[in-house]
């Protein structure tokens, strides 16, 4: 889902605090800094970080190419690796057979067949190619405006941690109390009033 | 600022009265909509509209689908009680036409269908696309923070439920 698929859905943050130094530079450090690995790695079952907009399965950010005009455009990938659990099933069966016919006993204990479970979900994980998904967004610093081009949860709690471990910078979802606090120009007697507001009669 | 998370559960009816106040204001007042947004030429419902009651402890939802549904049914919900929670709408602006849901607990924007841009055929038709697609997207997110802005400063006002939730009602059980 992104920028330029035929039908988007669109989580709004506004972000909070500056950046030091170089806007361009500084983003562009975080970016590469936290970057997804361009060679897939046998280890965890997902991998996040960021990536380009115009090459998502090959991390580019040389010569500032995430700026749009006023805008940055960039992207978050997530590399999940899903074992079928069928998969599991099989390779755990196969197991416990050995394990039995080795030790030539008839049943294995709660702790034995927990840890044959974790070795065989370990092992497949190492064999097993990750499956990319790509997250567009969309930042426009001078209005602390960003678009991140998902609604589902673990994407938007994925982008919300490494924003600010790239850039230190807060990125606050756009909901209705928020969106009421911080976007609609509400004076300190107004917000003071909504703090203590309930559901209409017709609505409660 | 309350804690976000316990602020996003205790306000999200606030989202859903949002999405209540605006089917009223596209089937009772163009005009002010117009005054809200000067590039306005309408805004409509589309072809999906939930209502959810949670009186009385029970959650009851109302959903109606298709092209030119009778919304008679969503009027009754809101006579009993119910909120709008999520609202499928065509936005029209000059000679474009937008169309997107927007669910009232997140104000999450989904489904958005942009009026038709040039195609990407080089690597250099890619940076003017992409502008104009942000412009676009601005397009409905400043519609929807526009209407946000002056509901909330309604809702917050004395006269919410005398007059404004009033009128509401009255529009609901006239039908």
């Amino acid at each position: 889902m992104g920028l330029l698929s035929s039908r988007m859905s669109i989580t709004r943050y506004k972000v909070t605090g500056q950046l030091d130094g170089s806007l361009h530079e500084t983003v562009y450090q975080g970016l590469k800094q936290h970057a997804i690995p361009k060679i897939e790695d046998d280890g965890p079952e997902a991998t996040v970080g960021w990536t380009s907009f115009e090459t998502p399965y090959s991390p580019d950010f040389e010569g500032y190419s995430f700026v749009f005009g006023a805008n940055m455009v960039f992207a978050l990938r997530i590399d999940k690796k899903s074992i079928p659990p069928k998969l599991i099933q099989k390779h755990y069966a196969l197991y416990v057979a050995k394990r039995l016919a080795d030790t030539g006993r008839h049943y294995l204990s709660g702790n034995e067949k927990k840890s044959i479970k974790d070795h065989v979900v370990n092992t497949l994980v190492h064999r097993i190619p990750a499956t990319p998904n790509v997250y567009d967004l969309v930042w426009e610093y001078d209005t602390a405006s960003l678009w991140f081009f998902s609604n589902l949860k673990a994407p938007n709690e994925a982008l919300e941690t490494l924003f600010i471990k790239s850039f230190n910078l807060q990125l606050i979802r756009l909901f209705p109390y928020t969106e009421a606090n911080l976007m609609a120009g509400l004076s300190d007697k107004e917000r003071d009033l909504l703090q203590d507001i309930g559901a209409s009669r017709s609505e409660e | 600022m309350l804690d976000i998370a316990v602020a996003y559960s205790r306000y999200k009816f606030l989202g859903n009265e949002f999405l209540t106040w605006l089917w009223f204001m596209i089937e009772t007042d163009q005009g002010r909509l117009r005054k809200y947004d000067t590039d306005l030429v309408s805004l409509t419902v589309g072809n999906r509209l939930v209502l959810e009651n949670t009186r009385n402890n029970a959650k009851e939802t109302v959903t109606i689908k298709g092209d030119n549904a009778s919304l008679e049914e969503g009027l009754l919900a809101i006579t009993k009680g119910a909120a709008v929670t999520e609202i499928h709408m065509s936005y029209k602006a000059g000679v474009q036409t937008w169309e997107f849901s927007l669910k009232g607990e997140s104000l999450n924007i989904s489904n958005l269908k942009l009026p038709e841009t040039g195609p990407v055929e080089t690597p250099d038709d890619l940076e003017g696309v992409v502008l104009e697609k942000v412009y676009l997207v601005e397009k409905v997110v400043g519609l929807i923070n526009n209407l946000f802005s002056h509901f909330i400063h309604l809702r917050v006002s004395n006269n919410w439920d005398s007059q404004t939730a009033s009128r509401i009602r009255k529009w609901a059980t006239s039908h």
